[in-house]
């Protein structure tokens, strides 16, 4: 057992040398020329306004909480699968039972609108309508 | 010192240094970091006490699912980055007696325990007893887990609703 986990370690080992040794070789032959500009975001020629940090909908938490839930039981899931052909109908009998409880608070979760995706609320710009838009563009591509 | 004794150094001391990390960091997002490193860790340490399915467990739920929902907890926060933690030193006095206190009662209760100690001839997958135990002899436990998750789904979505 021990075994099958020393090659995940050799992953490991690999995976962190790789980045390792690559960065360590690129700052040995790369030029430093450093410019407050290179640092700047770049934003498709526009000058980036604030900063990067957003506030982000509420609605991925509730779905990673779901999410977590639903791992946990597929973590229960697991040991069972290894030894239910041996234990038979009633180890499959005590799985459903189990799946179907958590199916219950899924159905919960869906029923009350959960697991709907809240979109931000479209607000027509009304002191521009599309009327007098396409009128001044029309006006701005005759002259 | 054989290479068991040498990997299980190096992930005790990647556990306790990212933990530092996330102790000490002032950025939140760097502690959360320092979490996913701490926890990694662990299951690293689960696998050298022939733990298998425990360090996969670890990975999957720790590492894969309670980090994330950190994180993203941490993105819900309008301050974000530059949220101020209070880690700052107060009440160094009473602090440093109430941690001296800890530190005797852990110590003497690492010495006085009779440690199993194992021998690492003795790994073998646990996944198959883990299994049988939970269909058996653990089972009214086991069925109860469900309603406990049951309670944690419908408790997380109720609180997290905004109505």
């Amino acid at each position: 057992m021990l075994q099958n986990f020393a090659h995940i370690l050799v992953f490991l080992i690999f995976g962190a040398a790789f980045v390792g040794i690559n960065i360590t070789i690129s700052r040995l032959l790369q030029a430093r020329n450093p410019h407050p500009v290179k640092l700047s975001t770049y934003e498709c020629g526009e000058l980036p306004e604030g900063e990067s940090w957003i506030q982000f909908n509420i609605r991925f938490y509730v779905i990673a909480l779901i999410f977590l839930i639903f791992e946990v039981e597929i973590a229960f899931l697991f040991p069972w699968a290894v030894v239910f052909k041996s234990l038979g109908t009633f180890a499959f009998v005590e799985m459903m039972v189990f799946v179907f409880i958590l199916i219950i608070g899924l159905a919960y979760v869906w029923g009350k609108g959960d697991l709907e995706w809240e979109k931000p609320a479209n607000v027509p710009d009304t002191s521009v309508s599309p009327l007098t838009e396409s009128k001044e563009l029309t006006q701005l591509m005759a002259s | 010192m054989n290479f068991y004794d040498i990997v299980f150094y190096l992930f005790a001391a990647l556990t306790i240094a990212s933990a530092g990390v996330l102790v000490f960091s002032r950025n939140v997002v760097y502690s959360a970091v320092g979490l996913l490193f701490a926890l990694s860790g662990v299951a690293g340490l689960y696998v050298l006490l022939a733990a298998d399915f425990v360090a996969i467990v670890q990975i999957l739920i720790y590492v894969g699912g309670i980090l994330v929902l950190l994180l993203f907890g941490v993105m819900l926060s309008q301050k974000g980055m530059r949220v101020d933690i209070g880690t700052g030193a107060k009440q160094l006095g009473p602090a440093m007696i109430v941690v001296a206190g800890v530190l005797v009662v852990l110590f003497r209760m690492i010495m006085k325990t009779p440690w199993a100690l194992q021998s690492v001839s003795e790994f073998e997958p646990t996944t198959n007893k883990i299994g049988v135990l939970m269909m058996t002899d653990y089972l009214i436990p086991f069925e109860i887990a469900s309603v406990l998750l049951l309670g944690a789904l419908v408790g997380a979505a109720f609180i997290a609703r905004k109505d």
